[in-house]
C-alpha cells in the first residue's frame, strides 16, 4: 500500500462511511437511491391520474387505499387530481431529473473523469446531499397534510398558489412545497459551486479543457446554468412566501375571491412567471444536458468510434447553455405580453434548433460505420437520440408564437416536453446507471433484464406520449380532471384509454429495472476493471478495493483526449487517456 | 383482500423474474460463453434487428397516424387570422415531418447496419468540417425562413387594425365566464373590483355614463365576418380564454387588462351543416351513447386553459356565431346595465 493511500485511509465508522460520508462515490449513491424512492412515488401518481383520465368516475379500490378521503369509493376528487399532477411534475423535474440525475452522476463522475481524489469540498458536497434529503422529506410530508399537497401545477402560478381560498392545495401543502423547494435550491447551489470549482481547478496533469470528455463539458455548463438560475427561483419563492403569509403584494392585485375583497393592489402575477421561467427554462437544459453528456460518452464507447465533431459538440453545449437564458418568455406568449417581446422570444427560441440539430447529426455520424455494441446503456442512449429528435421537432411549433396560440397549455405541450426532456433525460439517466453501475457497486447489472427493461420502456414511452399530440391538436387543455364536460372531446375516449394502457405497462416495466438494480448489488457478477473497454479515467481505478481517494498512489496523467477508439495503429480498439502518445502520433 | 392479492401478484412476479434470471445464467454457463463478455454478436444482432423493426415501425406509424387519428384534431380554423396560422402550421409540419423521417430512418438504419461483430473495426473519424458546415448552415437557412414567416404571421395576428372592431369584454372568475357588450357607443364603462356587489357581478362603475348601455350576459354572441376586439379581465386567479376553433387564446390576469382581436368566418349553423362536421359529431355521439348520454350538437365554446382550481375542467361558455341580423335581434332583447341596476 502506498504512502498516499495510508494517509487517506483513516478509520471510518458506519456513520461516516454510509451516512455522513464525504466520499463522492457514496454521495452519488445516496442521491441515486433517494431519487429512486421519489421516482417510484411520482410514477405511481402518474398511474393514478392516467386511470382517472381513461376511465373517469369509475371506482378503483386501489385509489381509495392510497388516497383515502380524497377518493371516496375509489373515485378521485378533482382537487387531488390537480395535486397528483403537481407533485408528479415537481418530483420528476426537480427530485429525479435534477437532484437525481445531476446529484448522482456529477458526484460520481467529476472526480473520476478529471482524475481528482474527490470534490473540491467533500464537506459542502455532503451538505448538498443532506439538504436534498431534507427537501425530499419535506416534500413527502406535504403529501399527508389535511388540506392536501400543493395543487396549483408544478409551475405554482400565483394568485392560485398564493391564496388558500383559491383551492385546498394552496394551504399548508403549498407552504411545505415552498419550504421544500428552498431547501432543494440550497442543495443545488452547494452542489453546483462545488462541481464548477472542481472541474476548473482539480483536473489532473495533462487534462486540458480541450481534452475534457464531453460528459464533463455538459456537466460544467449544467452546473453554471444552475448556479445562475436557481437563485432567481429562490427569490421568486421567497416573495411568494411573503405574499402568502405577510400580506405583501408582489404578485397580487385587485382580487376578489370567495366573496372576500383582498386589499392587495399594485402587484403583478406575471412578475412571478418571469422569475419562475428565468429558472424554468434553463432548468429544462439542466435536466437535458447531463443526459446528453452521458449519451456522448456511451454512444462513442459503444460505437467504438470517436465522438464525431468534438469541437462542434462543445460549441453546441455552450450555445445551448447561453441561449437557454434568453428564451424564457416562450412559456408566456399568451400572458398578454407586448407582441414585440413575443417576437424576440420566438426568434431566440427557434435559434436553439441549430445547436440541437448539430448535436443530433453528430450522434448519427458517430454511429455511422461504427461497430455498435448493444449494451443496455447503448440502447437507452439510442432511445435518447430518437426521443430528442421527436420531441425537439415539435418545439418548432411551440416556440413559434403564432402557432403556440392554439396549442399553448394543451396536451400538445405535455407530449412535447415529456418526450424531449422527460424521456430523453430519463433515458440518459438509465444509460448512465447501466453504464456506470460497475463503477458504483463493483458488479455488473444483468444484461438480459436490461434488454427487457429497455424494450418495454421504449415502446410504452412512445405509446404514452405520441398519441398525446393528437389529444392536444384536438384542443384538450392540460390539467383537466376529466374531458367529459365538452362534447367536442368525447371522440377521444379510445385514444385516452390507449395512453393509459401504455402508461401502466411502462410503469410495470420499471420493476425489471428496480429488481435488476438491487439484485445485482448483491448477486451480480463481479465487474472487470474496464468492462466496456472505455478510455476515460474512471476505468483506471481499482474496482473492488475502492478507497476514498480513488487512485492508490499517484494520480494518473492524461496524454490524449477520451475518444481514441479504433485508432489506426493501436493494438486494441481503444486507447485509454493515460497511454502516452506514440512517436509521431497525433492528438485529435 | 385486494391489497393482499396485489402484494401476492407483485411477490410472484419478483420470484418469477429471479427464476428467469437464474435460468438464463445457467444456460449461459452451459453454453460456455465467456462470462466477462459484455455483449455477444448474438445480442448485437437481436437488438439491432429489434431496433430496426421497432424504430421503422414507429416511424411508419407516425405517417399512418395522421390517417388514423386525423379526424380527432380540430377542424380548420374559422377566423381570418386563423387561415394565416394554418398556412404556417402546415408549412412547419411538413418541415418537421421531413426532418423526422430522414433523421429517425438514418438512426435506425445505422444502428442496424453497423451492429457490432467480432473482428470488425469501426472507422476512425473525428470530424469533417465540410459536412458540419453543411448541417449547421442548412438548418440555419431553413430556420431563418421559418422565423420570418412566423413573426409575420404573429404580427398580423396580434397587432391588427382594430379601428373598425366592435368592443366587448369577457370576465373570468372561478369557475365561469361572463360577457359584457359595449352597447351602441362601442365603449365599455369603467370597472373596478371594489365595486362588485349584488347584481353588479363585474364591478362596473354605475357613475360612468359609458356603462349605461353596456349589456352583461352569460353567452357570447358574435356576428359573422365582423371584427371583434375582446378585452379580458379576471376577478381572482389567472384564467385563459381559449377558443380553439378560432385559434384564439389570451390569459385573463387579475389586476390587468388583456385583449385579442379576431374575425370569425363561419356561423354556428354553417358549421353544423358542414358534412365533415356532421361526420365528426356522429362519431362523438356514438361515444356519448356508450356513456349513456344524449346526443350533442356542434357548438363553439370558450374554455379555460390555465389551471384555476377544482372545477377548472368545466369552466366554459357557449359561443354563438350568427348573421348580423340574428345578432342584432338577440342584442336588442337583452337588458342594458342601467336597466339591470335600476330594476334591483
Amino acid at each position: 500500500m502506498s504512502e498516499h493511500n495510508e494517509h487517506h485511509h483513516h478509520e471510518e465508522t458506519f456513520i461516516t462511511k454510509y451516512v455522513f460520508s464525504t466520499d463522492h462515490k457514496m454521495i452519488a449513491k445516496q442521491f441515486l437511491i433517494t431519487a429512486m424512492v421519489m421516482g417510484v412515488i411520482a410514477i405511481l401518481m402518474s398511474v393514478f391520474f392516467r386511470l382517472q383520465l381513461a376511465w373517469p368516475a369509475e371506482g378503483y379500490p386501489i385509489l381509495e387505499t392510497f388516497l383515502g378521503k380524497w377518493a371516496p369509493d375509489g373515485v378521485m376528487d378533482p382537487n387531488i387530481y390537480l395535486a397528483l399532477v403537481t407533485i408528479h411534475g415537481t418530483i420528476m423535474v426537480f427530485f429525479v431529473l435534477t437532484g437525481g440525475l445531476s446529484g448522482t452522476f456529477f458526484n460520481l463522475l467529476i472526480p473520476f473523469q478529471i482524475g481528482a481524489r474527490d470534490m473540491a469540498s467533500g464537506f459542502i458536497n455532503m451538505l448538498s446531499y443532506w439538504f436534498f434529503f431534507l427537501s425530499s422529506v419535506v416534500m413527502v410530508i406535504s403529501l399527508f397534510v389535511t388540506s392536501g399537497p400543493a395543487a396549483a401545477g408544478w409551475t405554482i402560478y400565483p394568485p392560485l398558489s398564493a391564496l388558500p381560498q383559491a383551492m385546498p392545495g394552496s394551504g399548508l401543502g403549498m407552504t411545505l412545497w415552498l419550504v421544500s423547494m428552498a431547501l432543494f435550491i440550497v442543495s443545488s447551489l452547494l452542489g453546483g459551486l462545488n462541481y464548477i470549482v472542481t472541474i476548473l481547478n482539480l483536473r489532473t496533469k495533462g487534462l486540458s479543457m480541450t481534452r475534457l470528455p464531453l460528459t464533463m463539458w455538459a456537466f460544467l455548463v449544467t452546473a453554471i446554468l444552475g448556479v445562475l438560475s436557481f437563485p432567481v427561483l429562490l427569490s421568486a419563492a421567497l416573495l411568494l412566501i411573503f405574499d402568502r403569509s405577510f400580506g405583501t403584494a408582489f404578485y397580487l392585485a385587485d382580487i376578489m375571491i370567495q366573496g372576500e375583497m383582498l386589499t392587495q393592489t399594485g402587484g403583478s402575477p406575471i412578475l412571478f412567471q418571469h422569475l419562475f421561467w428565468f429558472l424554468g427554462h434553463p432548468e429544462v437544459y439542466i435536466v437535458l444536458l447531463p443526459a446528453l453528456g452521458i449519451t456522448s460518452e456511451v454512444v462513442s464507447t459503444n460505437s467504438r468510434k470517436p465522438i464525431f465533431g468534438y469541437r462542434a459538440m462543445v460549441g453546441s453545449i455552450l450555445a445551448i447553455g447561453f441561449l437557454s437564458f434568453i428564451v424564457w418568455g416562450h412559456h408566456m406568449f399568451m400572458t398578454g405580453m407586448n407582441p414585440f417581446l413575443g417576437s424576440v422570444f420566438t426568434f431566440t427560441t427557434l435559434l436553439i434548433a441549430i445547436p440541437s440539430a448539430v448535436k443530433v447529426f453528430n450522434y448519427l455520424t458517430t454511429l455511422w460505420k461504427g461497430n455498435i455494441q448493444f449494451t443496455p446503456a447503448m440502447l437507452f442512449s439510442i432511445g435518447l437520440v430518437s426521443t430528442f429528435i421527436s420531441g425537439g421537432l415539435t418545439g418548432l411549433i411551440l416556440g413559434d408564437s403564432a402557432l403556440d396560440i392554439n396549442v399553448h397549455d394543451t396536451y400538445f405541450v405535455v407530449a412535447h416536453f415529456h418526450i424531449v426532456m422527460g424521456l430523453s433525460a430519463i433515458f440518459g439517466m438509465f444509460a448512465g446507471i447501466y453504464h456506470w453501475f460497475p463503477k458504483m457497486y463493483g458488479k455488473m447489472m444483468n444484461k438480459n433484464l436490461g434488454y427487457v427493461h429497455f424494450w418495454i420502456t421504449f415502446i410504452s414511452a412512445y405509446g404514452v406520449f405520441y398519441p398525446m399530440h393528437f389529444i392536444g391538436m384536438a384542443g384538450v387543455p392540460r390539467r383537466y380532471y376529466s374531458n367529459t364536460a365538452f362534447p367536442m372531446f368525447d371522440g377521444l375516449v379510445e385514444i385516452n384509454e390507449l395512453v393509459t394502457v401504455f402508461a401502466i405497462t411502462g410503469a410495470v416495466a420499471q420493476i425489471f429495472f428496480f429488481f435488476n438494480f438491487f439484485y445485482s448489488i448483491y448477486r451480480g457478477k463481479n465487474a472487470p476493471k474496464n468492462p466496456w473497454r472505455s478510455n476515460t479515467l474512471e476505468w483506471t481505478t481499482p474496482t473492488h478495493d475502492r478507497i476514498h481517494g480513488n487512485w492508490p498512489g499517484e494520480l494518473p496523467t492524461v496524454h490524449r483526449w477520451a475518444y481514441d477508439y479504433s485508432k489506426p495503429g493501436a493494438d486494441e480498439d481503444f486507447v485509454p487517456q493515460v497511454v502516452p502518445l506514440k512517436d509521431g502520433e497525433e492528438d485529435h | 383482500m385486494t391489497t393482499f392479492l396485489s402484494f401476492l401478484i407483485i411477490a410472484l412476479t419478483i420470484v418469477g423474474i429471479v427464476q428467469i434470471v437464474r435460468i438464463i445464467e445457467i444456460a449461459t454457463k452451459l453454453k460456455g460463453t465467456d462470462a466477462q463478455e459484455v455483449t455477444s454478436d448474438q445480442d448485437n444482432r437481436y437488438n439491432a434487428l429489434a431496433m430496426l423493426i421497432v424504430g421503422l415501425g414507429f416511424t411508419a406509424f407516425v405517417a399512418y397516424s395522421f390517417k388514423l387519428w386525423g379526424h380527432l384534431v380540430l377542424p380548420d380554423p374559422v377566423s381570418v387570422h386563423g387561415e394565416g396560422i394554418k398556412l404556417l402550421w402546415d408549412t412547419t409540419m411538413v418541415l418537421i415531418l421531413i426532418t423526422f423521417f430522414i433523421t429517425q430512418t438514418l438512426l435506425f438504419v445505422f444502428t442496424y447496419k453497423y451492429r457490432g461483430r467480432k473482428g470488425n473495426k469501426a472507422l476512425f473519424q473525428t470530424h469533417n468540417n465540410k459536412l458540419e458546415l453543411l448541417w449547421t448552415s442548412v438548418p440555419a437557412i431553413v430556420l431563418t425562413g421559418l422565423i420570418l414567416f412566423g413573426l409575420n404571421t404573429w404580427n398580423k395576428t396580434m397587432v391588427p387594425d382594430t379601428s373598425d372592431a366592435f368592443v366587448m369584454e369577457v370576465y373570468a372568475q372561478q369557475f365561469n365566464w361572463t360577457a359584457r357588450y359595449a352597447g351602441d357607443d362601442n365603449q365599455l364603462g369603467k370597472a373596478h373590483y371594489t365595486l362588485i356587489g349584488g347584481v353588479n357581478t363585474l364591478g362596473v362603475d354605475v357613475t360612468d355614463s359609458l356603462s349605461h348601455d353596456d349589456i352583461v350576459v352569460r353567452e357570447i354572441h358574435l356576428p359573422v365576418n365582423k371584427q371583434v376586439l375582446m378585452k379580458f379581465r379576471s376577478q381572482d386567479v389567472i384564467h385563459s380564454a381559449y377558443m380553439p376553433h378560432f385559434n384564439v387564446q389570451m390569459n385573463c390576469v387579475p389586476g390587468m387588462s388583456t385583449q385579442f382581436s379576431f374575425t370569425p368566418t363561419k356561423t354556428t349553423k354553417e358549421m353544423r351543416e358542414d358534412p365533415e362536421m356532421i361526420e365528426r359529431m356522429a362519431y362523438v355521439n356514438e361515444a356519448r351513447a356508450k356513456r349513456g348520454e344524449g346526443p350533442a350538437e356542434f357548438d363553439y365554446v370558450m374554455l379555460c386553459n390555465k389551471i384555476c382550481g377544482s372545477a377548472h375542467y368545466n369552466m366554459q361558455i357557449k359561443v354563438i356565431v350568427e348573421t348580423q341580423e340574428e345578432y342584432d335581434a338577440w342584442l336588442k332583447e337583452q337588458d342594458t346595465f342601467k336597466t339591470l341596476v335600476s330594476a334591483n
